[in-house]
């Protein structure tokens, strides 16, 4: 198992400091990106329940609109609508673009704004139903912020929706792919590295033995010649050779050989 | 001659007083709406109406319908009511329901005059166009690029061409706006419509003299009502109000001058036949006023109908039926958007 889930390293002590030095880095990254990923969940169900409840009151609220549309052309007849939508010129609402940073990520923010200034609409329906159409506009006009807030809501929800996969999966990865990878590798390497530890040991061992048999043959030996010297009357004599069956010859001695140059 | 048309009246006009009378009948009653009101779909309110005069127009219909389309056929009923009734009008009636009209057509005229100025598809505009405001030469108002031209080439051969050139200079034209152009010309069609009225004389010129006092007086507190707060002046204001009705003049300078509610009410209240409806008002609520003066007008209507020999039942019978669409576009509305608790608020019961 721990040979399949691990790095191709080599195992020596380099690359085990070098693989601890990951792991806390993963360890590390890992705790911030949970962190992270926390507070976008907190992000986004609060904004899930402020989408929940913007939309049950656009129900009402666009309920109200229509039935005010209704109302104003009851009063004003059917044909209000085309005079309203031809005296249109440029928009009174408005919509901002903005930038809004949740923990990194970066939300775009949506903002209606009502154009100040005199609508040219004031006079619409003077001869009749002119309330009827002021109070459908402001219906209209509440409508219209709240579709904006609600788009603004949901633009929201979709970015972070996105954003925080990304960084689940990358929390999921680091816990459960990288960590117990490097993990595994270090655990690996420190077996190896034991293994060749005891191997060594072993080594040392059988060297040390080898040694002790030579030493204990060596005495073995030397007490076999000191036996044999012994047993030849007690002579002083030279050494015997060590080699077996080479005895150097007696004239061998320089004592014996007189040389001119030789002086003593 | 009042009360001689009696002697005169049916060699010309008896035939189409009857057809006239008889279109009354088909109108809805109470009974009717109690019906519609009980519906739960559209379907269910095409049901209804397919057992009334309507039938013909809702027939054919296909099953999902809404209710503009229930409106349409509606208005279309109307029109080929009164187009039947045109044609076979002898001329001194055939004018006056030209003049019945009239605020349709300038309805139509202001409609693609706008249109134009911001360049839409003619074709387009027309179609928007109420049916009963058609003149032959409507849809070459979008020929012209400026409101100067437009009078030169065209508006000069309808019959809206005195009220334009009465009242509106060619700078007028140009910079004026469009709903106070709108106010200046419905305003000089009611004097004039009131006069004609007038110079026909007996029964009619009563009848009509009333019914038509009514409609400038509600015109004249709605322009007030809904000015407030808005920068027409006061001297402006009072230029849209018609040179007759009730109000004319003293009741029109107290107008001019309201700022509020309350001081429209106490201009209103001063006319008997006003404080009646006022009465009716709490103080402070002004939405219900509109239900209000639609029940008074309805109520003029068809008292209109109790006298005979008069040109009045025309107008009478196109306000009806027009009140009648309105009712059934706010049941339909009511129904569809499922608000049916306040169907009662937006039905005037003709009879």
């Amino acid at each position: 198992m721990s040979t399949q889930n691990r790095l191709p390293v080599v195992p020596t002590v380099t690359v085990l400091t070098m693989m601890k030095a990951r792991l806390v880095g993963a360890t590390k990254g890992h705790a911030l990106l949970k962190k992270k990923a926390d507070a976008l969940t907190m992000r986004f169900r609060q904004l899930l329940k402020e989408i929940i409840d913007a939309k049950e009151n656009l129900g009402s609220t666009m309920k109200g609109s229509f039935f005010a549309y209704t109302e104003a052309q009851y009063a004003a007849g059917d044909n209000i609508k085309h005079t309203i939508m031809d005296n249109v010129d440029t928009a009174v609402v408005k919509v901002r673009g903005d930038l809004d940073n949740v923990a990194g990520v970066k939300i775009p923010k949506f903002e209606s704004f009502v154009l100040p200034g005199e609508t040219k609409m004031d006079l619409t329906g003077l001869g009749r139903g002119g309330q009827q159409l002021q109070s459908c506009r402001k219906a209209y006009l509440s409508a219209v912020e709240l579709l904006v807030q609600l788009a603004n809501l949901q633009t929201a929800f979709l970015t972070l929706d996105e954003a925080l996969k990304v960084t689940n999966r990358r929390v999921n990865a680091l816990e459960n792919v990288v960590k117990p990878k490097l993990e595994n590798t270090i655990s690996y390497i420190k077996a190896e590295l034991d293994e060749l530890e005891r191997e060594e040991f072993f080594r040392l061992k059988k060297v040390q033995k080898n040694k002790q048999k030579r030493t204990a043959a060596d005495m073995a030996q030397a007490a076999q010649i000191a036996e044999a010297a012994a047993a030849n009357g007690g002579d002083l004599q030279l050494p015997p050779f060590p080699g077996p069956g080479v005895q150097p010859p007696a004239s061998s001695s320089l004592l014996y050989n007189k040389e001119d140059d030789l002086l003593f | 001659m009042y009360g001689f048309e009696m002697m005169s009246f049916n060699i010309k006009d008896g035939f189409l007083e009857a057809i006239v009378r008889g279109h009354r009948t088909g109108l809805l009653t109470v009974a009717d709406y109690n019906n519609l009101a009980q519906c739960e779909t559209l379907d269910d309110i095409k049901l209804n109406l397919t057992s009334t005069d309507y039938s013909q127009y809702l027939a054919n219909e296909a099953s999902p319908i809404y209710t503009a389309t229930i409106v349409e056929k509606c208005t279309q009923k109307l029109v080929n009511d009164w187009n039947y009734m045109r044609s076979q009008a002898d001329e001194t009636l055939a004018t006056f329901m030209d003049y019945c009209t009239y605020g349709h057509m300038i309805d139509n005229v202001v409609l693609i005059v706008t249109g134009t100025l911001h360049e839409r598809d003619v074709q387009e505009l027309l179609d928007k166009c109420h049916p009963l405001g058609m003149f032959d030469s409507i849809a070459t108002l979008a020929v012209a690029q400026n409101m100067r031209e437009l009078y030169r080439l065209v508006l000069v051969d309808t019959p809206l061409a005195p009220y334009f050139s009465e009242n509106l200079t060619h700078e007028d034209l140009d910079e004026m706006n469009i709903e106070i152009m709108r106010n200046t010309l419905y305003k000089a069609y009611l004097d004039d419509f009131a006069a004609y009225c007038r110079k026909l004389g007996g029964t009619t010129a009563e009848i009509m003299g009333d019914l038509l006092a009514f409609e400038t007086d509600r015109r004249a507190l709605n322009i007030t009502l809904n000015s407030i707060g808005t920068e027409l002046t006061r001297e402006d204001r009072k230029k849209l109000y018609s040179n007759f009705g009730l109000l004319y003049p003293h009741g029109h300078n107290e107008l001019a001058m309201a700022e509020d509610f309350d001081q429209i009410r106490s201009a209103m209240e001063k006319v008997p036949a006003y404080s009646g409806i006022f009465s009716k008002l709490g103080y402070g609520e002004s939405q219900m006023l509109d239900k209000l003066l639609y029940e008074e007008e309805v109520k003029k209507c068809v008292d209109c109908y109790e006298q005979q020999f008069h040109y009045g039942v025309f107008y009478a019978y196109m306000k009806m039926r027009e009140q009648e669409i309105r009712n059934i576009m706010w049941i339909s509305e009511c129904v569809a958007q499922d608000q049916k608790g306040r169907i009662s608020d937006g039905i005037v019961y003709l009879f």
